[in-house]
């Protein structure tokens, strides 16, 4: 399961509360984040989790892919040779091109998470997974990551690295095995960009988008009768009272206008959209996602 | 408890490039078209300036489009929201593609060498795609609009990258990647370039092709070579890119939301800048509940004053309920801002209001420029619904 969406929706949280619901069914589960951001660890409150897989709960694993080290673990796998590889990461070419070549840290991440999925693992003594969950890249980004597999299979024409990327590209638009999740915010230009990103996703990448999560959905705590109530108390009140009742306004408003994005997120999303609340909580913590993962039944 | 908060006009004076950076989903978009109307109401010429394939930028100034030119927005759009434009606003959104292949045209020494690289299949595939590419595309866009002088003032909305960062480091890992020197001492692992590379590079090529495969490496050769002879062009540039960042009439303005995310984020991002010597201006934090702080005293016996004043029991106990919610994030709004101008040693904090509405059209937008725009006290009596 793959998890996207534009920056700041919070796909980490749902990427964890994701994890939290197929542990809690039992699933041994990755949650994986990539290029270094380590959101997860922070949630978790883990000083780092790095490129280990670290266990966070009973069935819940998290790891940090780095694409550094999934280059010299990938490289490991394919040369047997010590003094081989050794030369290798030795030579100032190799470690130029390693860095240079557009688009290799995104495949290598792209490599190392098939990788976690397989159950016959590559690396010794690997754990098998049931669920692999990832937290992919903000969106601007994201149609990119998922791309990198095919513009790679496309440039090498032939050779390994060509197989290999169409491997990884078959993987990722394995609809029985792979699907995408979009995290969207119920707000006018959120939702336009989540509806966009989904048809590049469908047509241009060509994944299966199995669900939409709409985050941070306010609740209905006041009807349209009593806001009106408050509108009076608000312009007739002074200190707290007009405080209290402008904050309630402004729940309502809210709450209003994100369930017309709703609608619009409905209409134009070829997925089901499923809404997830928002959490009047200062910081989302491991509690937060684990409230959010009850929600995901 | 408040920060000082400065006049966004006064951070501004004299200023030729706005450069308005921070993480994703902060409303950096939105931020950069309010400073830019906000500009041209005082009179200047202005264009803003995006990457933005979600086109964000075109739809919160009511335009339909934008395309890789700058184009007028029409003044009587903001004389409807009450913004009389006493100067000029441009805008632009940059097709990071065409302007690389612009680029390529400029630098290029003939038209076969241009020829030779914009039909290289590699950088067919990867000029849209590159690691950096659409940040180093928008400085030299930046770049040439500012040699180009028809404009008072620019302001570039960065593009939407994971990393603040990414946008400082674009045009050392461009060049560095364009140079592809090793690379090219690689492939010709003969005479003197082959004791340059040392003995092992023959070696490591044999062992790479196993791994990578020939094909490929000899493509990314052929890529390499036909961006031979631009590369003292694309240095130079770089260095005159980097010279307009540094410069006094330049000012960077970090956009972040009140969360302990982007908070940091915001934080690491002063330090960079500070530390790579570029002129900071100050930070603006979208989104932010504004506490009442000045009631908590009151707050006591909320419930029971609210009930009598609405006859309603259980509605008071609602009202009172969300509005404790709301009071627990102002104040975590209160104390991430305080951490940010510690951090900053308080230069310049712009807080700009949570508002009841959706910011998606010029609307929005006009009431964002009012806040960013106004005093940090009016800011206070504006959030509280008394202005």
């Amino acid at each position: 399961m793959i998890v996207t969406g534009k920056g700041g929706v919070g796909k980490t949280t749902v990427s964890v509360a994701l994890g939290m619901r197929a542990a809690a069914e039992g699933k041994r589960t990755i949650v994986c984040e990539v290029a270094a951001q380590e959101n997860a660890s922070r949630m978790f409150e883990h000083t780092t989790v790095g490129f280990h897989e670290v266990e966070l709960e009973e069935n819940l694993w998290a790891i940090s892919i780095d694409p550094d080290e999934s280059m010299r673990e990938y490289v490991l796998l394919q040369l047997k040779v010590r003094a081989m590889r050794d030369m290798l990461f030795r030579s100032r070419i190799f470690n130029y091109l390693a860095a240079a070549t557009p688009g290799l840290k995104e495949l290598v991440t792209i490599g190392k998470i098939w990788e976690l999925a397989q159950l016959d693992r590559k690396v010794k003594a690997g754990r098998k997974y049931d669920t692999v969950i990832v937290d992919a890249p903000a969106t601007g980004h994201g149609v990119g990551f998922l791309q990198t597999p095919r513009t790679f299979a496309n440039i090498a024409r032939v050779g390994p690295i060509h197989s290999q990327a169409k491997t990884l590209d078959n993987f990722i638009t394995d609809h029985d095995n792979t699907g995408v999740a979009i995290v969207a915010l119920p707000e006018e230009m959120p939702v336009n960009e989540s509806a966009a990103l989904e048809r590049d996703l469908v047509t241009d990448v060509g994944v299966a988008v199995d669900r939409v999560y709409l985050n941070g959905l306010y609740p209905e705590r006041f009807s349209k009768k009593e806001a009106e109530r408050l509108g009076a108390l608000a312009a007739a009140e002074d200190g707290a009272p007009k405080a209290a009742a402008r904050a309630a306004l402004s729940e309502f408003g809210r709450a209003r206008s994100q369930r017309a994005q709703l609608a619009r997120l409905r209409r134009r999303a070829q997925a089901p959209v499923k809404t997830l609340p928002f959490l009047f909580e200062p910081d989302l913590g491991p509690e937060a996602a684990r409230r959010l993962s009850k929600r995901l039944a | 408890m408040s920060p000082s908060s400065p006049r966004l006009g006064d951070l501004l004076e004299d200023k030729q490039v706005v450069i308005c950076a921070g993480s994703g989903g902060v409303g950096k978009t939105t931020t950069s078209a309010a400073i830019a109307a906000g500009l041209a109401a005082r009179g200047m010429k202005v264009c803003v300036l995006t990457i933005d394939p979600a086109k964000r930028l075109a739809d919160s100034l009511g335009l339909e489009e934008l395309g890789n030119d700058a184009r007028r927005v029409d003044p009587e759009l903001f004389a409807a929201q009450g913004i009389e434009m006493k100067g000029e606003l441009w805008a632009m959104m940059l097709d990071p593609k065409q302007t690389f292949d612009e680029l390529i045209a400029r630098q290029a020494p003939d038209e076969e060498s241009r020829d030779r690289v914009l039909e290289n299949p590699i950088y067919q595939q990867i000029s849209g795609a590159l690691a950096g590419s659409q940040e180093y595309m928008a400085m030299e866009k930046l770049f040439e609009l500012h040699t180009e002088g028809d404009f008072d003032v620019l302001v570039l909305d960065t593009p939407p990258s994971r990393n603040a960062l990414d946008f400082l480091e674009a045009p050392r890992r461009l060049t560095q990647f364009i140079e592809g020197k090793s690379l090219k001492v690689f492939m010709k692992p003969t005479g003197f370039a082959a004791k340059v590379a040392g003995r092992g590079a023959t070696v490591a090529l044999s062992v790479m092709k196993r791994i990578v495969g020939f094909d490929l490496i000899a493509d990314l050769a052929e890529f390499f070579n036909a961006f031979s002879g631009m590369v003292d062009g694309f240095q130079a540039r770089a260095k005159r890119v980097n010279k307009l960042l540094a410069a006094p009439t330049t000012c960077f303005l970090v956009v972040c939301g009140p969360q302990g995310e982007p908070i940091d984020e915001a934080v690491y991002f002063h330090r960079k800048l500070v530390e790579a010597k570029l002129p900071f201006g100050g930070v603006i934090v979208n989104k932010v509940h504004y506490p009442a702080e000045q009631l908590r005293g009151e707050v006591e016996d909320l419930p029971a004053v609210l009930a009598a004043k609405l006859g309603d029991e259980d509605l008071a106990r609602r009202v009172a309920a969300n509005f404790s919610d709301y009071q627990a994030l102002a104040e975590r709004d209160a104390r991430n801002i305080e951490h940010l101008a510690r951090e900053m040693r308080a230069t310049g904090v712009i807080r700009v209001p949570y508002l009841d509405e959706d910011v998606h059209d010029l609307a929005g937008l006009a009431q964002i420029n009012r806040y960013l725009f106004a005093t940090g006290e009016e800011r206070v009596a504006m959030a509280a619904g008394r202005a």
